[in-house]
């Protein structure tokens, strides 16, 4: 009797310790990354070209001449989260509302789809899509003088339509978690529906929908194939939306693909800009998880 | 005698009913218009691509047929003498060898004939393309740069044929195929699929039927879900130093056997897998813990209460209730890694191939990669095979997501039927 419960008990253990392990490979995944971001960017700012103060206030970025300052590709980077928010955001929020609050059984039933196939096409589709159909309308609205043919206002405007979908669906979600009794306490004091959505809904909805915009701004910022066909290839510090100007992923991409030696100074700039945006991203998604770990405990 | 409130007086308070009914109305109005334009940005998004997958190109021969055998306009029309004696008469010597060695022309089918003139004698070029709607608004156009461009013609022509999904790639518009650059993407999701898949499931089954609520699980779950909205680039970052060079003994299979190729330099197709593994690893946990959560607790307490162990209870009860849903999920994790393009870019793979990846330790190119290249040629007709080849990519995935559906539907159906 001890015998076999002693057998069970370690045949039970054994599963229990492999797919522990399995699921340990997540923190080994996470430690790798900062490891080898760290690692290399060491090399990188151990090259006598390369100081740390230079390569973060540095105004160029030309690596040809030894001049290594990040702002251009920040900056870049900046400029096309920001318009993707300001397209993502109140279109993303609107149809949540709109789904959340006003649509039929039935229309949502038809638009839920949409959404799944907008966040189910791959990035690259959406790259082709700014070069040759976002590009070709923002120059014949505003001319082909203002607008250069690979410009920051294109590739933000698409990355907007990209993470578009994304904000919807949890920002539905958010406004879906807040309870009824809420929206009927002031539907009893005689508010409206929209006064119920903006004065109660959205207010009470309001750290779920935060943690969805962070996440969403942390997807626009690491966004990778729109800019690099749309956004052009070669640093520019520019407050300009269309001109061309290469973000951060953008010039990893385009080093990487290139035939660049290992252990030269442009192969460990991308590891320092890979961490770089490791950095913000993943500031971005913990805060943002925290935020709504605490709003799911709210209304739970 | 007026009535009166802290509002003011009851016309007043009316008049403001309107205004907030109005402005009600007028909000509605912009949620309506806002989702419109979500589903307008899809439709255009579709059309945009299926608008230059067809149209008009005015090509140019560098020999016309009908200059090769008298009175014959098109290639389709030669007989199998005509076609022989053309490539003999007008191929160059050393060509010609080749060709010969090859396969001897006599032995050669029709089919194969037809294309070595195309490509030796012929040798059609695309001068311009249009897209479909071009191509309709504005044929006059089309016409008059025929009539301009001396001894060209001009056919409409759809640029997503049979012939273009198994064609090589070629570095002519006309000819170039996704062949290589299908297989490539196959036989990576094979390896993200065997790699993620076990290990995923695995890792899932833990923190969903194991874990305690402690601080290390809990830091494990937020881990994941942190690294589920880590950017992409950055896996091929970190695939880039791990699999690619660290590892390279390992990935190049130089490891294992001294007759590899080894010009790929651990740029192969292990690397690719297993960076892509890496990358949907977090999204195949939570979409199977999602499964697992499905399950009534009810059939665990069941299983206990005959007796079964923790495992017993895992194996014989809960994964196979929530196998489907399992495996629903980790499809659609896969038709995430069919699509991603900048880890692979980043890891090296290779950008020109025109032999077909042989094994895991080929160097590979896949559709996601082809479909970039293209994108980024400033020539016409690499947009129209860049659309050809994302319809392509967007039927597979398709594809994926319908037999997702299906199986989930197909085992829910049995399982009613067993039950």
């Amino acid at each position: 009797m001890t015998s076999l419960s002693r057998r069970s008990r370690i045949s039970s253990l054994i599963p229990q310790t492999i797919m522990f392990l399995f699921a340990l490979i997540s923190i080994v995944i996470t430690l790798g990354i900062a490891v080898i971001l760290i690692t290399e960017s060491y090399l990188f700012f151990r090259d006598p070209a390369v100081n740390v103060w230079g390569f973060l206030t540095g105004k160029e970025w030309q690596p040809m001449i030894d001049k290594f300052g990040f702002l251009p590709l920040l900056n870049a980077t900046l400029t096309t989260s920001v318009i993707a928010m300001s397209l993502g955001i109140p279109v993303g929020l609107s149809v949540a509302i709109y789904l959340g609050e006003y649509a039929s059984d039935r229309t949502r039933a038809i638009l839920k789809p949409v959404l799944e196939v907008l966040a189910g096409i791959p990035t690259i589709v959406y790259g082709y899509f700014a070069l040759t159909f976002m590009t070709p309308l923002l120059r014949s609205i505003f001319g082909e003088g203002v607008v250069e043919i690979y410009n920051t206002a294109s590739a933000g405007l698409v990355i907007g339509i990209l993470v578009l979908p994304m904000i919807a669906t949890m920002a539905e979600d958010a406004i879906g978690a807040v309870p009824k009794e809420l929206r009927l306490a002031s539907y009893a004091l005689g508010g409206t529906k929209l006064e119920t959505t903006f004065k109660v809904v959205i207010p009470a909805a309001l750290s779920g929908l935060s943690a969805t915009f962070l996440l969403a701004l942390s997807r626009a910022i690491g966004e990778t194939m729109v800019v690099a066909l749309a956004a052009g290839a070669g640093p520019n510090l520019t407050a300009n939306p269309f001109e061309a100007a290469e973000t951060i992923t953008g010039y990893i991409v385009r080093i990487s693909g290139g035939d660049v030696s290992y252990n030269s100074v442009d192969y460990n700039s991308i590891f320092a800009l890979g961490l770089v945006l490791f950095i913000i991203t993943f500031t971005l998604n913990l805060i943002s998880r925290k935020i709504s770990n605490k709003f799911h405990q709210e209304y739970e | 005698m007026a009535i009166t409130s802290a509002f003011g007086e009851a016309k007043d308070i009316r008049n403001l009913v309107e205004a907030r009914k109005r402005a009600g109305i007028a909000w509605q109005v912009v949620f309506t218009f806002a989702t419109a334009l979500a589903v307008l940005f899809l439709m255009l998004l579709i059309g945009s691509i299926i608008d230059s997958v067809f149209g008009y190109t005015v090509i140019l021969n560098e020999v016309d047929p009908s200059v090769v055998v008298e009175g014959k306009d098109k290639l389709e029309d030669f007989t199998r003498d005509e076609l022989i004696t053309a490539a003999e008469e007008r191929l160059s010597a050393g060509i010609l060898r080749r060709v010969e060695y090859e396969q001897p022309l006599l032995k050669r089918s029709d089919k194969d004939l037809r294309i070595l003139v195309e490509q030796y004698v012929i040798k059609p070029k695309a001068l311009k393309t249009w897209t479909l709607s071009e191509s309709l608004m504005h044929k006059d156009e089309v016409m008059a740069f025929t009539a301009a461009n001396e001894r060209s013609h001009m056919v409409f022509r759809s640029w997503l044929t049979p012939e273009f999904v198994v064609a090589d790639q070629s570095s002519d518009p006309l000819k170039a195929g996704i062949r290589t650059a299908l297989l490539g993407s196959l036989w990576i999701i094979l390896i993200t699929f065997l790699f993620a898949f076990p290990i995923g499931v695995g890792a899932a089954i833990y923190l969903q039927e194991y874990a305690k609520d402690n601080r290390l699980n809990r830091m494990l779950q937020l881990n994941i879900f942190n690294l589920s909205a880590v950017p992409s680039i950055i896996y091929g970052l970190l695939g880039l130093a791990l699999f690619v060079r660290a590892m390279e003994p390992l990935t190049s299979g130089s490891l294992f056997s001294n007759v590899v190729d080894n010009t790929a330099n651990g740029r192969t197709i292990l690397s690719g897998g297993l960076t892509l593994g890496l990358l949907v690893l977090p999204i195949i946990i939570i979409n199977t813990q999602e499964a697992l959560k499905a399950v009534p607790d009810s059939l665990r307490m069941s299983s206990y209460g005959i007796g079964a162990t923790k495992w017993q209870t895992i194996w014989y009860q809960v994964l196979p209730v929530s196998i489907d849903r399992i495996l629903t999920g980790t499809i659609l994790a896969l038709s995430r890694a069919l699509g991603e393009t900048a880890p692979l870019v980043v890891i090296g793979a290779s950008t020109f191939i025109s032999v077909d990846p042989s094994g895991i330790f080929s160097k590979f190119t896949t559709l996601p990669i082809q479909i970039y290249q293209w994108s980024a040629r400033p020539q016409g007709a690499y947009r129209n095979i860049a659309a050809a080849a994302i319809v392509s990519l967007l039927i597979l995935l398709l594809v994926m997501n319908s037999a997702a559906i299906y199986t989930r539907d197909k085992i829910a159906r049995k399982k009613r039927l067993e039950a």
